[in-house]
């Protein structure tokens, strides 16, 4: 990791949330922190719960019990609209871009929550909606360069790879200058190289943007390389927390893993 | 060979992010409106073409209809094509435009006809909020049937409430006189360069918002409204701002269509028929394109004139006399063939088309 990074106070407290649809229980009882400036990583069999966690984290499910403090500030439910004015974004696990629109775009998207003119403004285009419009560019250029996709700034997403499309997502939810980012499986279906560059560029928002980072990811090699402290979740309970090393000789992740035998 | 961007580098993003990044595109853009403003007025006032020309047929007939219809088709667009809210109501809209003026310039003395047709466009759109309410809950199809509501709605309430319509018989409004600042719009050329100017500027209007954040938050609400949530957009503000200013346009566009075109409308006038008109217009033009809303528009006007013609001269020429009615039942099943064929080969129509011969001429001779 790198030397100059600090770790700060939790940024994220979750505390004690259960979630569940009808009788299907996603998740029971789960607590865990995140602190400013760390790289979390939530991993887990499949069904275990993760992508479930960070939709309660940014508000699109609501649990039935517990509650989620970001930034002290305690609530169980908010609107992922809110989340997102907090300071919250997030990646999906299947690309959730905007197909019709063009890279550029769908960037600036993540824009809009800081654009401040009203629609007559923007239809007249002039003066300040025609500055702002410049000034957000501006900023969405500075995304683009950082993860290396200048040459398809103008090319609708729908064309793209898929390995491109996962790092425009990426530059949407940094575009919104988060201070907390949520990555659901930024790696999945990835060759050797993507990843390589993908564990890149998360180090380096969080080394240069000092971004929070949640992080789920299958590829054990990758989360242990890249976070600071990993939750370990199995059936909607957490089983295990710590860093990679902790977790990694845990008999209960291990059992969860590879089984138990009977 | 002409169509070349070679040599133009941006340097700002101002100049990237200019209406026509491409000089011939500006170029192209300059001389169509110093055709459509001065050289057709210019061209009707020459005598020597007006023998030949039936200018006052064109302007009344063709061109002031076209114009109507593709502001219409332009609102329809913002709803439908960029906001990706299905809606079968823009009829009833335009109705809501038409009545709405005529009963600011029949009840408010002295009431200027642009304001008359900005408030019946605002009314318009307090309607389209009201009807865009179930867009909140429900989408595609099921948002279709509810829009249906608004339609049947408002055509009823203008024939049940004889108010609304000066308490004529079957609601029938004779529209008055077109006066703009005091200087009388009486002949058709006045007319159509008055409808002319407020589509020009609605048009570039709706260029503006479409790429501006507004613009952005209706496309992210279409492609995926989850991710938009999650982002940040907020989902009723922009759905039901999508449903006002669509509903704004269609409104103008009913205002104009009883007190530029028509002169004199019923309700029975803005039927079911007509939003599947407008709707054509755009499936056929480009669904989310303001090039596409003018280009459908033009060929639903522009085919049954073109069939009309065609008829006459086979008849002319044979020598024969085609049955009454067969162009016109033509006309509908060539409509019907047209909608399937866009559908399936290009549902993103004619503006697609265009975009895919411009991608081409800029390497043409010369492909590789």
């Amino acid at each position: 990791m790198t030397a100059g990074r600090k770790i700060g106070r939790p940024i994220l407290e979750i505390d004690g949330v259960s979630l569940a649809f009808g009788g299907v229980v996603a998740l029971q009882g789960v607590s865990f922190d995140v602190r400013e400036h760390e790289i979390r990583a939530i991993i887990g069999p499949n069904g275990a719960g993760k992508s479930s966690m960070l939709n309660v984290i940014n508000g699109v499910y609501h649990p039935q019990q517990g509650t989620v403090a970001f930034k002290g500030r305690r609530r169980r439910n908010v609107d992922p609209h809110e989340a997102a004015q907090q300071g919250i974004a997030r990646t999906f696990q299947n690309i959730a871009l905007f197909r019709g629109m063009t890279v550029l775009d769908n960037i600036m998207t993540g824009r809009n929550l800081k654009m401040k003119s009203n629609f007559l403004q923007q239809a007249v285009y002039w003066g300040a909606a025609k500055r702002e419009e410049l000034e957000h560019r501006a900023k969405v250029e500075a995304v683009i360069d950082f993860l290396e996709i200048q040459h398809i700034r103008k090319t609708p997403v729908g064309r793209l790879p898929y390995g491109l499309q996962k790092r425009v997502e990426l530059a949407r939810a940094l575009a919104a200058e988060p201070e907390l980012l949520l990555l659901d499986e930024p790696m999945a279906g990835m060759n050797l190289e993507e990843k390589q560059d993908m564990s890149r560029f998360v180090l380096d928002v969080n080394d240069q943007m000092g971004t929070s980072i949640v992080l789920i990811e299958h590829d054990m090699s990758v989360v242990m390389d890249l976070s600071d402290r990993v939750v370990v979740l199995d059936y909607g309970r957490k089983i295990a927390d710590g860093t990679p090393d902790e977790v990694r000789n845990n008999r209960g992740v291990i059992d969860a893993y590879l089984g138990v035998a009977h | 060979m002409l169509y070349r961007e070679a040599g133009q580098f941006k340097t700002t993003y101002a100049a990237d992010q200019q209406l026509f990044p491409i000089r011939q595109d500006r170029i192209g853009m300059a001389i169509l409106l110093a055709v459509v403003f001065v050289g057709v007025p210019v061209a009707a006032a020459t005598p020597a073409l007006a023998g030949m020309i039936d200018f006052n047929y064109w302007f009344s007939g063709v061109l002031i209809p076209f114009l109507i219809f593709s502001l219409a088709a332009l609102g329809l667009n913002i709803l439908t094509g960029y906001a990706g809210q299905l809606s079968l109501g823009s009829a009833a809209f335009m109705a809501v435009g038409a009545f709405a003026a005529y009963n600011f310039e029949l009840r408010v003395p002295g009431m200027p006809m642009l304001a008359s047709f900005i408030l019946a466009g605002v009314v318009a759109a307090l309607i389209g909020i009201v009807f865009g309410l179930p867009s909140l809950r429900i989408k595609g199809f099921y948002l279709a049937v509810a829009t249906l509501a608004a339609q049947f709605f408002v055509v009823w309430a203008l024939t049940k409430f004889g108010w609304l319509s000066n308490y004529s018989s079957s609601g029938v409004i004779t529209a008055q006189k077109l006066v703009v600042f005091g200087y009388a719009v009486d002949t058709p050329v006045k007319r159509y360069l008055l409808v002319l100017a407020i589509v020009s500027v609605m048009a570039l209007a709706a260029k503006n918002m479409v790429r501006s954040s507004i613009g952005r938050a209706w496309m992210a609400v279409r492609d995926m409204d989850v991710a938009a949530e999650v982002v940040g957009i907020p989902m009723v503000k922009t759905k039901l701002l999508a449903f006002a200013i669509s509903s704004f346009y269609c409104g103008v566009a009913g205002a104009l269509y009883a007190f530029a075109y028509l002169g004199t409308v019923e309700p029975a006038g803005f039927e079911l028929e007509l939003s599947f008109r407008i709707l054509f217009m755009i499936i056929i033009g480009g669904v989310g394109s303001i090039l596409g809303s003018f280009l459908g528009a033009g060929f639903i006007v522009l085919l049954p004139i073109f069939m009309d013609l065609s008829a006459a001269s086979i008849e002319r020429s044979f020598g024969l006399a085609l049955p009454a009615g067969l162009v016109s039942n033509l006309t509908l099943i060539l409509f019907g063939a047209l909608i399937v064929f866009f559908l399936v080969v290009e549902p993103l129509g004619l503006a697609r088309l265009w975009q895919i011969a411009k991608e081409k001429l800029r390497l043409w001779p010369f492909p590789h």
